[in-house]
């Protein structure tokens, strides 16, 4: 546990040298913010004190900003040779994953609770459903750690930061939109499995404030085969392209 | 600790990179690693560095295996890989404690030992710099730095000296040369004058094989075989003297040295010693000696022996 801190303190450093965490703050609360207040389907034409417009927003600017998060955790390192010191430190190769993981996403954690204010904002202009509100952040979490643990998937299997970024993307959009798709256009069994492949049906159904463990278990699933996928790549040790 | 490799195999795809190699380092030893490129230093290195495991063999530091129980090998471990590969973004004084920390160094402990690694290594002028600023030798230095920061029992070194100035290789040879009165130490290095000087024995591989071990000198007499001599004589003439030296009964070959007319190498037969002869020879015909001195095959010589027919 201690072992995956320091793992996990030593990458939440590094964003923060690196500006990537301020870029990647700044953006998501700049964008998120202009399509909640100001532009489209925004609070004041909604003309509702909840935050569902937000969280449609924050739904699909996570979806490309978190590839970009976790594009150098592993492709960085392995371009640079320091994966070859970090596994031959006392470490396990699960240890590494998970704090790297950590480390993502303590930094989504510290993004979305910077868009508390929105929140406050809104409880002030009229009756908020709390529950909703809170569900909805809950459901941003569940979904940030899926696409985290595919981005670092992407991340271990090229020594490319661009091709990790793609491929992380190229595998989300199958949960963020294809799957959803074919579900909506399919009949029975096959219909019925492909909606329940989409992250979009258990983001919404958790956006209105409803829990199921169905949807718990989805997004534990997702974020598991990418944990996996990840150390598999990780313990290979083909780390030189 | 000593470290115990015992017929290793590593192939990528169709090629073997390491073919069965086994040695062993003893504790308070400091042993050289010599081998041309592709040669499966790097691959042993990593292999003993539970970077990744053998195809086939073990590898024990302290009875310990890298195959079984690698997590408690590598606690014991310092090492400094090839390319010195460091985080650039970090500052040097960062990325120390981080390497404390994740070695398992006690937290009271982490400064002292930062400071301590700071001071050995010359790195006090810099300590606040970002590393991605320094030159490539305070680089160096602070993957030196790294490697030692836990006071590790074995210490794995590939090309420690590459990008310093030739004070600072004088201070991590006797460093290294230090550490190695109690500790175990692996070096890896192409530079062979450094290896004599620093190293107590010497292992040569090539080709995936190991193809010899043992210290500097007993390598040099195990290539050499055949004494040979340096002579300088005067006072004669030296067609006369080339014969007389051919008809020395143990001589078994005679060479004009190009730089000096008066100077021959003479190379007795194999096991013969022809010293005392050649001084005879002189005082027979009254020439003067000027010179006589035993070619001492160079280290270079005999790694090009060992390696250049695999």
């Amino acid at each position: 546990m201690n072992k995956i801190w320091i793992i996990t303190k030593r990458e939440l450093r590094s964003f923060f040298n690196s500006l990537m965490a301020y870029v990647m703050i700044v953006l998501f609360l700049g964008f998120s913010g202009f399509f909640t207040w100001i532009f489209g389907n925004d609070i004041f034409l909604v003309n509702q004190a909840s935050l569902q417009s937000f969280f449609g927003i924050a739904f699909w600017s996570l979806f490309f900003f978190i590839p970009a998060v976790t594009m150098g955790l592993l492709a960085d390192e392995r371009k640079s040779g320091t994966i070859e010191l970090l596994v031959t430190k006392p470490v396990s190769d699960w240890q590494i994953v998970i704090g790297k993981f950590l480390a993502a996403f303590l930094l989504i954690c510290i993004t979305l609770a910077l868009t508390f204010p929105y929140y406050i904002s809104v409880a002030g202009i009229g009756k908020i459903d709390h529950g909703a509100v809170w569900m909805g952040y809950l459901g941003l979490l569940f979904m940030s750690a899926c696409y985290i643990s595919i981005g670092l998937f992407a991340s271990s299997i090229t020594g490319n930061q661009i091709v990790a970024f793609l491929i992380a993307l190229f595998i989300g959009i199958f949960f963020q939109l294809v799957f959803g798709l074919i579900g909506s256009g399919s009949l029975g069994l096959f219909g019925g499995l492909m909606n329940y492949l989409s992250i979009g049906t258990h983001f919404e159904s958790m956006a209105r404030g409803v829990i199921d463990s169905k949807d718990v278990i989805f997004f534990l699933s997702i974020i598991f085969l990418g944990l996996t996928g990840t150390e598999l790549a990780l313990s290979k040790r083909n780390l030189f392209n | 600790m000593e470290v115990c490799v015992e017929s290793i195999s590593k192939s990528y795809g169709f090629q073997k990179a390491v073919d069965n190699i086994s040695f062993r380092v003893n504790q308070g030893e400091i042993v050289g690693f010599l081998g041309p490129n592709g040669a499966g230093k790097t691959t042993t290195m990593k292999i003993i560095t539970c970077f990744m495991p053998p195809d086939e063999g073990n590898v024990t530091v302290g009875g310990m295996s890298v195959v079984t129980n690698p997590e408690e090998v590598k606690k014991h471990i310092g090492y400094l890989p090839e390319s010195n590969p460091l985080y650039k973004e970090m500052a040097i004084i960062d990325y120390l404690a981080f390497a404390a920390e994740i070695q398992g160094v006690p937290r009271d402990k982490i400064r002292e030992r930062i400071f301590g690694m700071i001071q050995v290594c010359g790195l006090k002028s810099e300590k606040h710099k970002k590393i991605g600023e320094l030159s490539k030798g305070y680089q160096q230095r602070v993957g030196l730095a790294q490697a030692m920061i836990h006071d590790p029992e074995v210490l794995i070194l590939d090309e420690p000296t590459s990008g310093l100035d030739p004070n600072q290789i004088v201070e991590i040879r006797e460093l290294i040369r230090r550490i190695g009165r109690e500790k175990t130490v692996i070096m890896c290095s192409h530079i062979l004058a450094e290896v004599e000087a620093t190293c107590d024995r010497i292992v040569i591989i090539s080709g995936g094989k190991l193809v010899a071990d043992g210290t500097s000198t007993s390598l040099r007499k195990q290539a050499q075989g055949k004494e040979i001599l340096k002579v300088r004589i005067e006072d004669g003439d030296r067609n006369a003297i080339y014969n007389a030296l051919r008809g020395i009964d143990s001589v078994e070959l005679v060479d004009f040295l190009p730089d000096h007319t008066q100077s021959f190498e003479v190379q007795s037969k194999a096991g013969a010693n022809s010293r005392r002869s050649v001084f005879k020879l002189c005082v027979d015909n009254n020439w003067a000696l000027t010179e006589m001195t035993p070619v001492e095959r160079k280290l270079e010589e005999v790694f090009r022996d060992l390696t250049i027919n695999t």
